[in-house]
This record gives structure tokens, C-alpha cells and sequence, in this order.
């Protein structure tokens, strides 16, 4: 099992291999993504604008973070190509940055703030070459920007859970990116980290880069984002929030009926021959 | 007792091995690795065995390169297995390690049998017979795992003090390394292969089962002790050296308390280890166990003093006379009476006749812990529809964490009310005492 059969559902967007842009921040080309036997992804294919903030949206399992996860080369593709800002991205590293889910580290780990924001300086620091000051200078700052310069010797066990998202946005500043991927940073955070995040998201579109964020709260995506991908195990839909935020398309990803799709994704995981 | 030049040898060995140890398994401490290091030093066996069997010697080189080679392979292995066949990763190590240690005693066994490579040594090494098997560095005449252990400390600390930051990114944040160019895989393998390579180096000296105390005990102590990589680093080498230098005096003086002969060196590292690390889990200033429980208790101390406080203040205002002593808190008849020992100890309130009344000084505190609790009562009720006879418990617990400011913004938030859902007065604000 490799690549999605042309399975016969209607496709959400016209695009085709071929048509993508190629000065895009960010183009997927029918990108299928597997764990195991079973199908998390289905032939995603998109283009992203640049200097949008893009909301993933969809049901817990659609497969938000697999589709950030599987562009960032973290978890094997089955097929599919994706290339930033026109390259693949393994020679784009240096102009993406990345804001994981809180949960995926170890928040007891022995470090400060201040190293954790450095840690987004390693790959422009280079193998074997030390912090030095200029580095630590440009992650207080960074921590600054978030409002967080006063806990930057704190250990990191000190802080509260929005304090901590707001460690890991100033990590992804210090990064220098062009485009942003971040995993559900409003999850679990207080109003304030809340009204940071946004503002900050606000910045980073007015200096013309493009950030990509999961998104779980249905209530803020008109506000927040100019651009939404609806997503449930394929792209339901994706472009403008004003044109593609509506309820049918809510419904269509939403909708608690198994699709076609899903049921041949149940049967292929239970193996052929077997009904 | 006596030390002779034999001991100090034992010592720098013990230490020297310690150490080594002890930089790598920070690492599998901090990833929550620490049975790879188990599974690492047991499966290197059958390395060690080949490696023998091919050359029929015990140079350092081939073995090292076995060990090596077999401590990868765990490594990869462990990950197939738990990738491919759905176990945990504890499930697929016991499945490897075992096998492969399996695999290792029946070659020593049935291919090694007539030489110095034995079973007993594989469990706890030989501290003492190694300190005789002596080489001949720069014309000075020294045991021969000094040299072989040196070599394996300056490797590793080579590692970690230039790796210092691609390791602390690939432990801390792997993806986030692998997305920077910092491949947190490549890394894992580097330090599996030094684990492997320790763990030989450490093998002649205090055995595979001992080297896991050595590899996990120093870096766990440390956890508990520091905050920073670098100081966590610097504390397992401490610990690492007092294990060695303690464990010795241990085994050649404790025995002879009751009589027995001297015990091995190896053996009484790790127990002093382990004792050095229950020391300090009861004694650490912020994890420790003790610590934690004095922290709790100042806690429950603080909360009984507020009540009693409050508590007076509501029978002033119930008009009864100076209250029967004391008014009813809910907590041991221990904890009350050192309560009120350290409220009158601080004016707040006074004594006459087994007699407790608030004074005035007292009389303002305790109007402020009720004005908090009362705030809240009303703000419970009216802005989180909490029936208002189920606010009291929750109030009741919120009062002892409501500084000034956060009291501030409950009178804006709720408007000042003079009195809570149950129509009892909110004392009001007493400017902030100076």
C-alpha cells in the first residue's frame, strides 16, 4: 500500500499537480501520509499565500498535527512532494520554524527559559560553536517581545502553562523564519498568553510572513486567521476564511457520518480479503 | 585501616570509571533512558565474546569496537521492535538485551572456557585484580585500566562539552532539533555508542550489573539537586567521586566492624551511590522529600492561623463575649495551640484567663480575610452561578491564597457589595499598612 487510490469524492479545490505556484511559502503535492497500514492523510494538495495567518482546522484525529508533522519530514510521507518557497524543504530548513505542542516536552527538563529560547538560535549557531552572548542578547529580547524577560533565568518547571507557550512563541521569533508551523499553541493558556499569541501572529503577518497554526476553537477562527484549512483525514476545503468558513463546509468536516473514504480506510487496516 | 598505594590506585580506578559513567548517563536520565543503559551494558557481551573468539586476545581495541557495534545494534533493534511489533519500549529492550546477553554467556561459556573471561567477572567485575594488571605509560608504571578508563572519561567529556548544546536540544526537543539540521537520531546513536563503549571500558572493573548504578545514580542525584544542564553535569561527577572514594573506605572498614574481611570496592560504590542518592531525595531544598513535607506543613500551619483569625472576627461579630478558647478550627489540637502561640507571639491577638481575643492590630487582618472570603462568596454566586449556600467551602479554600491586589480586582469585579448572598457585612478595605 503506498499512494491513495483515486478514490471517487469531490475535490475541494481544482488544483493538479501541475498548477501549483511556484514562489508559494508553501506548496504540498498530493501528500499521503500512513502510520502503519492505516491512512491519516489523504491526498493533500495546497498552495498557501504568503503572508497569511492559515487556521487547520478539523475534528480531534483528522490529522492536524501529522499534516505540520509530515511537512516538516518529522513522520514519514507514503507519497507526495512539498516544497517551500518553491525548494524541497530539506534546503529550506533555515527559513521555517516550528512551535510544537506543549505536552511533546518535558517541562522538568534542567534548563531556563532563556536556553530554551536560545535552543531556536542552534541552527543559525551551527555544530559545535557555543551560545555566546550575542545569541543569549537576541533570546531575551525575543523573550521580551512575549512579556517574559523577567522569568528568563527561571527554570522552566516554575511556569505556568501560558508562560510556557509563550517560551516556545519567543523561541520560534529568535528562529528568523519566513514561514511558521505552530501545534495548537492556544491550547490550555490563560487570556493574557492568549492576547500575546494573537498580537504576535499580527506582527509576524505584517512583516509579510506566513504562519500556519492548529486551531481547535471554532469561535475565534473568523477573527483570528485570514485563511482556513478544514481538515478530516483529506482537505475538506481550503482558502479565504470568509469564503470557505461556512457551515456546510463545518458540516462536511465535522459530520459524524463515516465518509467513503473512512470506510475504505477501515478496510484496507483490516487487510484484504476480510469484510 | 590502612591505605597503602594499592588503595589509591583502587580509588582513581573506582573514580575514573565513576565519572565516565556518570556523563553518559545524565543523558539517559534526562530521556528517560535510563534501562537502556540496563539493556546496553548486558547486550554488549556477546561483542565482547566475538570480538575474543576472532582475535584470541583481550585488547582494548577489538573489544571496544564489538561493544560498540553490539551496543548499536540494541539500540536499533529496540526501535524496529518496538516500531513493527506494537510493544512498548520496556517490552522490546527485555526482548533484545536478553537475548543477546544469552547469546553472549554461551560463547564465553562454550567458545572462551579456558581463558580469564569468566561469568562471575561479567556480574561484578574485579576492582582489585585489575589495579595489578599494570602498563607502562610515558615510563611511569600504572594499572592498566587507568589508561583504558582515562582514555574513555576524555571521550566523553569531549562529547558532551562539545555537543553541549545538540545534545541539550535533541534531549530536550527532538523534533525541534531534527527541524533545525540538528539530526536528534544521529545524536541518539553517538551516545548509545559511547554508553556501549563505557560500559566495556567499565566492564573488567565493576561488572554489567554495577555499571548501571554508575551510569544512572550520579545523574539522578543531580536531578534532584539543580536546575541547569551544566550544574547537573558537574554535580553527577561529584557524586560520581564520592561514591568511589566512600565506597572504598566502606569496604575496607565496615566489614571489619563485624568481624568479616574486606568486601569489594565495586560492590560498595554502588551501595554507597545509593545512599548518597536517599540522602538527598530526603534532604534536596526544592524536590526533596523532606522539604516538600515542611513545605506542606508551613502550608496547613498558615491556613489554621487564618482560621482561628477569621473565625474570631465572626464571633465578635455574632456579639458573644471574648470566645471560649479557642474557637472551633478543623485541625489537631497541636497544630491549634501553636497557631495561637504564634499569633500572640505577633500581636495579632491576646491572652487572658485561657481567654483569645483579637486585638486591633489583629482585628484588621482577620477583616481582611473575611472581606476576601465574603468577595468571593458574591462573586462565586453572582458571576459563576454557584448556589450561594455552596460557596462557603470554595471561598473558604480561595481566602488563603487572596493577596490585596487580587482582592482589588474581586471588590471592582463584584462592585463593592456591602454584603455577601448570605446578608452577612463585607468588611470594608483597611488602607495597606505601612
Amino acid at each position: 500500500m503506498s499512494t491513495a487510490p483515486p478514490l471517487a469524492f469531490p475535490a475541494a479545490h481544482p488544483a493538479t499537480g501541475d498548477e501549483h505556484s511556484p514562489a508559494a511559502p508553501l506548496s504540498i503535492h498530493d501528500m499521503t501520509v500512513a502510520y502503519h497500514r492505516k491512512p491519516v492523510l489523504w491526498d493533500v494538495d495546497l498552495d498557501i499565500p504568503a503572508g497569511k495567518l492559515v487556521g487547520i482546522v478539523g475534528p480531534n484525529g483528522a490529522g492536524k498535527s501529522t499534516l505540520i508533522k509530515a511537512v516538516l519530514d518529522l513522520v514519514p510521507k507514503a507519497s507526495g512532494r512539498v516544497l517551500i518557497y518553491g525548494k524541497p524543504y530539506r534546503r529550506q530548513r533555515h527559513l521555517v520554524g516550528y512551535v510544537p505542542q506543549r505536552e511533546s516536552v518535558d517541562w522538568d527538563f534542567p534548563v531556563s527559559a532563556l536556553d530554551v529560547v536560545a535552543m531556536g538560535c542552534y541552527g543559525q549557531i551551527g555544530w559545535l560553536k557555543p551560545v555566546t552572548r550575542r545569541w543569549r542578547d537576541k533570546s531575551l529580547e525575543a523573550l521580551d517581545r512575549v512579556g517574559m524577560a523577567d522569568f528568563a533565568h527561571r527554570q522552566i518547571n516554575q511556569l505556568s502553562g501560558g508562560q510556557q507557550q509563550r517560551v516556545f512563541l519567543a523561541r520560534a521569533l529568535v528562529q528568523d523564519a519566513q514561514i511558521y508551523f505552530m501545534d495548537e499553541p492556544f491550547a490550555g493558556v490563560d487570556a493574557a498568553t492568549e492576547k500575546t499569541i494573537v498580537q504576535t501572529l499580527q506582527d509576524l503577518r505584517a512583516r509579510d510572513k506566513t504562519v500556519l497554526v492548529v486551531h481547535h476553537d471554532l469561535q475565534t477562527v473568523p477573527e483570528y486567521f485570514d485563511y482556513v484549512i478544514l481538515l478530516n483525514m483529506r482537505v475538506v476545503a481550503h482558502g479565504p476564511t470568509a469564503e470557505v468558513f461556512t457551515n456546510e463546509n463545518l458540516q462536511k468536516t465535522y459530520g459524524g457520518r463515516l465518509t467513503l473514504l473512512d470506510e475504505a480506510a477501515e478496510a484496507l487496516r483490516r487487510g484484504p480479503g476480510v469484510s | 585501616m590502612s591505605w597503602s598505594v594499592f588503595d589509591t590506585w583502587v580509588v582513581v580506578i573506582a573514580a575514573l570509571c565513576g565519572c565516565a559513567c556518570a556523563l553518559v548517563g545524565n543523558y539517559l536520565v534526562l530521556r528517560r533512558l535510563s534501562m537502556m543503559g540496563d539493556a546496553i551494558s548486558h547486550a554488549v557481551l556477546p561483542g565482547l565474546a566475538a570480538a575474543f573468539l576472532l582475535t584470541h586476545s583481550r585488547a582494548s581495541l577489538p573489544m571496544f569496537i564489538g561493544a560498540a557495534v553490539v551496543g548499536v545494534l540494541t539500540a536499533l533493534l529496540t526501535e524496529w521492535i518496538r516500531r513493527f511489533g506494537k510493544v512498548d519500549e520496556g517490552a522490546s529492550m527485555g526482548v533484545v538485551f536478553t537475548a543477546l546477553f544469552a547469546l553472549g554467556l554461551i560463547m564465553i561459556v562454550r567458545g572462551a572456557d579456558a581463558v580469564d573471561l569468566d561469568a562471575d567477572c561479567v556480574l561484578y567485575g574485579a576492582l582489585e585484580l585489575a589495579v595489578l594488571d599494570t602498563t607502562t605509560l610515558f615510563g611511569m608504571t600504572i594499572p592498566q585500566p587507568v589508561l583504558t578508563l582515562g582514555t574513555v572519561l576524555l571521550i566523553n567529556a569531549a562529547f558532551v562539552v562539545l555537543f553541549f548544546k545538540e545534545l541539550r536540544i535533541s534531549a530536550f526537543d527532538p523534533e525541534l532539533a531534527t527541524t533545525l539540521g540538528i539530526n536528534a537520531g544521529v545524536m541518539h546513536y553517538l551516545l548509545m555508542t559511547l554508553v556501549a563503549i563505557t560500559a566495556v571500558a567499565s566492564f573488567e572493573v565493576i561488572g554489567n550489573i554495577l555499571v548501571v548504578a554508575m551510569m544512572i545514580v550520579p545523574g539522578a542525584t543531580a536531578y534532584l539537586l539543580t536546575e541547569r544542564l551544566r550544574s547537573m553535569v558537574l554535580v553527577s561527577l561529584g557524586v560520581a567521586i564520592a561514591s568511589a572514594v566512600l565506597g572504598h573506605l566502606a569496604a575496607i572498614t565496615v566489614p571489619g566492624w563485624f568481624g568479616f574481611p574486606d568486601t569489594i570496592t565495586a560492590g560498595a560504590m554502588a551501595a554507597m551511590a545509593g545512599l548518597i542518592f536517599l540522602v538527598v531525595l530526603l534532604v534536596a531544598p526544592r524536590q526533596g522529600v523532606l522539604s516538600q513535607m515542611a513545605h506542606r506543613l508551613m502550608l496547613s500551619l498558615r491556613i489554621v492561623r487564618e482560621d482561628l483569625l477569621g473565625n474570631l472576627y465572626r464571633q465578635e461579630e455574632q456579639a458573644a463575649a471574648a470566645g471560649a478558647y479557642p474557637p472551633h478550627v478543623d485541625a489537631p489540637r497541636w497544630m491549634v495551640r501553636l497557631a495561637v502561640s504564634r499569633l500572640a507571639a505577633e500581636g495579632l491577638i491576646q491572652r487572658t484567663n485561657g481567654h483569645v481575643a483579637l486585638t486591633d492590630r489583629g482585628r484588621v487582618a482577620a477583616s481582611e480575610l473575611l472581606r476576601s472570603h465574603r468577595l468571593w462568596e458574591t462573586f462565586l454566586a453572582d458571576q459563576m452561578s454557584v448556589r450561594p449556600d455552596h460557596t462557603h467551602r470554595t471561598a473558604e479554600r480561595l481566602e488563603h491564597v487572596t493577596d490585596r491586589e487580587m482582592r482589588l480586582r474581586l471588590g471592582q469585579d463584584t462592585q463593592a457589595p456591602r454584603l455577601d448572598p448570605q446578608g452577612k457585612a463585607i468588611p470594608p478595605e483597611h488602607p495597606p499598612a505601612t
